[in-house]
C-alpha cells in the first residue's frame, strides 16, 4: 500500500512493538505528529516538559522494561535538547531510538530555520545513526534502527528525518519478522580457561555488572555464585542484578562500596568480573586493583577487554549464554573459611547520623522505604549523594529495580526516567530520588507526571547544598563551599508541588519517616506525590574511596570539625 | 611508540569518514596518516591509516573499530606492499631547477610541470624513499608540497 513517510514511520514503530513514545511536537515533525494523531488508539504519545526529560523517559522506560526506548523531537533546538539524554543512554548501554525531524532536502546545509547537523552532533553518542534522504528507505532505515540499538551491547541510534521525507509517499509492506540475531559463539578454549582458574582457586569473587541486567542472566549468575561458593557484589549498574537480599551479597564495590566488598577484592584470589566495563569509579587506581587475585572477565564487548584493566582470561560473548556454558564445565566448590571470613566477617560498616535540628537520615528514610514496599519498588535516581544513599540502602532483589544514571552522571535525569519506568510497568511501585540541586534541573518534569497522571513518587532530600561537591569541597578544597550552598533558594515544596497538581508531603522527624511514606504509597496508587525530606547538609556517603586511589581501607568517618 | 599500518574495510556511505576520525579524535588514538578511496567493491571503500602507539593502544583502536556499523574488517598489516605518492614543487633559479633534476633522476622521479626557476615532480615509493627525497630538495627551497599518506595491501 501507498503510505506516507509520517505514516511509515508509525507503521514501523508498530511492527518493532513501540506502543509507547515520548517526545515533543514541533514544526519540522508536524506530518510525523499527525500521523500519530490518526494512530492515537494504537500508539501512546507522551509530551513532557523538555525535550531532554522525553529522553529521559524513553530510557527509563527501556531500563524498566528492557524494551526498546523511543522519542521524538523537532529539528534545531528539539534535536540539541535530546543530546544529554542520547549521551546518558549511550553511556550505560541503553537501546534507545531518537526519531527527530529535520528541515527538508533542498533546506539542508544552508543555516535554514530550526536545522542542525545532529547526526554530526550525536555521531560520539550513539552507536549509529542515519538520515533518510529517500523515502523509499525509510522503512528499512527504522527496522535497521531498532535492530542495532537492541541488539549485541546495546545503545542509542538516531534517524534524523527531513520533513519532505515525512510528506513525501511510497509503496510499504510489513514486516513483523523479527530477524534473528546470530547467536555470538562463545570460545570453548576461553570458557575451558576459566574454568580452570575458577576450579584452582580457594577465595573466588564474583562482581557483576550492568550487562547481566541487559542480557538477563540474573539466574545464571546466582547459579555461578552458588557453584563457586563465592560472594558477590555489583556495580552501581548491576544494581539488581543479584538478589541482595541472599547470604552471599555483600554490598557495591567501589568508591562508595561496602568496606566489605573492597576487603573482599583485596584478599580473593580470582576476581570473576561479569557484564561490566571496569569504570574508573570502580577500579580507583588501576594499577593497584586486586593485585592479589587472577582476572576473568566476561563480556559482550571485546573493546572492554584490557582497556582499563588486564584479564588473566577473557571470554567474549552474550553474559547470559557464557555463564550457563560456564557453569556447565565446572563443578560444585566449597571454600567456607573464604565465604565464613568474608560473608560472616563485620568489617565496621559506617552508619548515618543525624543532627538535633533535622535528626532524618537518608539511610533510614531508605531501609523504611524497602522494608514498606518488600523490595520490589523501581528506585530511580538522579545523581550526587541521593543516588548513592539510594544505592546503598534499599535492597533491590530483581533487575530493572534501579534505575540511575552510572556513565555518565547526569542530574536531572531521574524524574523524567521515573515517568518512563512508571509508564512502563505501570502495576510497580516507582520512586525517583533526587536531590534538591537535581530537582532544580528538571523539576519542570511534574508537570508531565501531573498532566499524564503518571502516579510516581518524587523524594527530595533537601539539604539545601549540592552534597556530594560539598563532600569534595570538605575532603580536598579546604572547606571552600563554592557555590554549592543553595541557601537563598526559598522553594516552598508543598506549594510548588501543589501549584503542579502534586500532593506533597514533608518528612523532618524520624517518626514523620514511616507515616509519610506510607501515606505517599497509597496516594501514589492513583496519583504522582512528592515528598520533601529534610536532612543535615553534612551527612556523607561513605564508605568512601578518593578518586583514582586504591580501594583499599575506604574512608568510614569524616570529622566535621577538623 | 612504534608505527602500524591499518587497513580498514567501511561501507562507502556519506560520513564514514568522519565516525572514523571522529573515533581517533575522542579516544585520543594517534593518526599519523590517513587515506580514503574506493575499493574493487563500489560499495566499500579502504582506508589506509597509519598509527602511533604499543600492543595494547593497538588492540584498544582494532576493537573500538570493529564496533562501528559500517566498518567491515580491519586489517593490522605486517607483510605488505606500502607506498606514497608525492607532488612536489622546488626551486628558485634556474641553477637549482637544473641540480633537482638530477635528484630527480636519481630517484627516478617523474617532472610534471616546469617553470623558469621551479619544477615540480611526482614520486611514488615507499614513506622511507620519499623521506629521503624531500631531505635532499630541501636546500633548493621546497615551494609546496602534499603527500598522499600510505596506501597498502598485504602481500600473499
Amino acid at each position: 500500500m501507498q503510505l506516507s513517510g509520517s505514516d511509515i514511520i508509525v507503521e514501523c514503530l508498530l511492527e518493532q512493538g513501540a506502543d509507547t513514545v515520548f517526545g515533543y511536537p514541533g514544526g519540522a515533525v508536524l506530518n510525523i505528529y499527525d500521523s500519530l494523531y490518526k494512530y492515537s488508539d494504537k500508539i501512546r504519545h507522551i509530551i513532557t516538559s523538555h525535550e531532554q526529560g522525553a529522553c529521559h523517559a524513553a530510557d527509563g522506560f527501556a531500563r524498566a522494561t528492557g524494551k526498546t526506548g523511543v522519542v521524538i523531537a523537532t529539528s534545531g533546538p528539539g534535536a540539541t535538547n535530546l543530546v544529554t539524554g542520547i549521551a546518558t543512554a549511550y553511556m550505560d548501554s541503553i537501546p534507545l531510538v531518537a526519531i527527530t525531524g529535520n528541515v527538508s532536502c533542498n533546506l539542508l546545509g544552508l543555516d535554514s530555520f530550526q536545522e542542525v547537523d545532529i547526526t554530526g552532533i550525536s555521531m560520539p553518542i550513539t552507536k549509529h545513526n542515519f538520515i533518510v534522504k529517500d523515502v523509499s528507505e525509510l522503512a528499512d532505515t527504522l527496522r535497521l534502527a531498532f535492530k542495532i540499538a537492541g541488539s549485541g551491547r546495546k545503545g542509542p541510534v538516531l534517524v534524523d528525518i527531513p520533513k519532505d521525507i515525512t510528506i513525501a509517499r511510497c509503496e510499504y509492506s510489513p514486516d513483523f519478522s523479527v530477524e534473528g540475531v546470530l547467536p555470538c559463539v562463545i570460545s570453548a578454549e576461553e570458557l575451558d580457561r576459566a574454568a580452570e582458574l575458577i576450579k584452582d582457586s580457594k577465595r573466588p569473587y564474583i562482581y557483576a555488572g550492568g550487562g547481566v541486567i541487559a542480557s538477563e542472566a540474573s539466574a545464571e549468575l546466582k547459579r555461578l555464585a552458588e557453584l563457586c561458593d563465592a560472594p558477590v557484589s555489583c556495580s552501581l549498574m548491576g544494581q539488581g542484578a543479584y538478589d541482595q537480599t541472599d547470604e552471599r551479597y555483600i554490598g557495591m564495590l567501589g568508591m562508595h562500596g561496602t568496606v566489605k566488598a573492597a576487603a573482599a577484592l583485596n584478599s580473593c584470589d580470582l576476581f570473576v568480573a561479569v557484564g561490566t566495563r571496569f569504570s574508573d569509579r570502580v577500579i580507583g587506581d588501576p594499577n593497584k586493583f586486586g593485585k592479589n587475585a587472577k582476572i576473568i572477565h566476561i563480556d559482550i564487548d571485546p573493546a572492554e577487554f584490557n582497556k582499563n584493566i588486564e584479564a588473566a582470561v577473557t571470554v567474549k560473548g552474550d553474559v547470559k549464554a557464557a555463564l550457563a556454558e560456564l557453569c556447565g564445565k565446572i563443578s560444585q566448590k566449597s571454600n567456607p573459611e573464604w565465604t565464613e571470613e568474608i560473608i560472616g566477617g563485620d568489617f565496621g560498616e559506617p552508619a548515618q547520623h543525624g543532627t538535633q535540628a533535622l535528626p532524618v537520615t537518608p539511610q533510614a528514610v531508605m531501609e523504611t522505604l524497602d522494608r514498606l514496599t518488600d523490595g520490589e519498588a523501581v528506585i530511580c535516581t538522579e545523581v550526587g549523594q541521593n543516588q548513592m544513599w539510594a544505592a546503598q540502602y534499599y535492597r533491590y532483589k530483581r533487575p530493572r529495580s534501579f534505575i540511575s544514571s552510572g556513565g555518565l552522571g547526569t542530574m536531572g535525569y531521574g524524574l523524567g526516567a521515573s515517568i518512563g519506568a512508571k509508564t512502563g510497568c505501570p502495576d510497580k511501585t516507582v520512586v525517583n530520588v533526587a536531590g534538591d540541586g537535581s530537582f532544580a534541573m528538571n523539576l519542570n518534569e511534574l508537570i508531565t507526571a501531573s498532566a499524564h497522571n503518571i502516579p510516581i513518587i518524587e523524594m527530595v532530600f533537601n539539604n539545601n547544598v549540592l552534597g556530594m561537591v560539598r563532600q569534595w569541597q570538605r575532603l580536598f578544597y579546604e572547606k571552600h563551599f563554592s557555590q554549592t550552598t543553595l541557601d537563598a533558594r526559598k522553594i516552598d515544596y508543598v506549594k510548588l508541588g501543589e501549584s503542579f497538581g502534586i500532593k506533597t508531603l514533608v518528612i523532618e522527624r524520624t517518626e514523620d519517616i514511616e507515616p509519610v511514606l506510607k501515606e505517599a504509597l497509597e496516594t501514589s496508587k492513583t496519583a504522582p506525590v512528592m515528598i520533601e525530606v529534610r536532612i543535615d547538609r553534612d551527612i556523607n556517603v561513605l564508605p568512601m574511596i578518593p578518586a583514582g586511589k586504591p580501594v583499599i581501607n575506604p574512608i568510614t568517618e569524616i570529622d566535621l570539625n577538623a | 611508540m612504534q608505527e602500524y599500518v591499518l587497513s580498514v574495510k567501511v561501507a562507502n556511505n556519506a560520513g564514514v569518514l568522519p565516525r572514523v576520525s571522529g573515533l581517533f579524535s575522542r579516544r585520543f588514538f594517534n593518526i599519523k596518516s590517513l587515506n580514503a578511496a574506493e575499493t574493487e567493491v563500489e560499495s566499500v571503500s579502504r582506508l589506509t591509516i597509519v598509527v602511533e602507539g604499543d600492543l595494547k593502544i593497538l588492540e584498544q583502536i582494532k576493537s573500538q573499530l570493529l564496533k562501528l556499523y559500517e566498518v567491515q574488517d580491519v586489517q593490522i598489516l605486517s607483510d605488505a606492499v606500502c607506498r606514497e605518492h608525492i607532488l612536489i614543487r622546488a626551486g628558485r633559479s634556474s641553477e637549482e631547477r637544473q641540480k633537482i633534476i638530477e635528484i630527480a633522476n636519481l630517484y627516478r622521479a617523474k617532472p610534471v610541470d616546469i617553470a623558469a626557476d621551479s619544477i615540480m615532480l611526482e614520486l611514488t615509493g615507499e614513506p622511507k624513499k620519499i623521506n629521503s627525497f624531500v631531505e635532499l630538495l630541501k636546500p633548493y627551497g621546497i615551494i609546496k608540497m602534499v603527500r598522499s599518506g600510505i596506501t597498502a595491501l598485504e602481500r600473499d
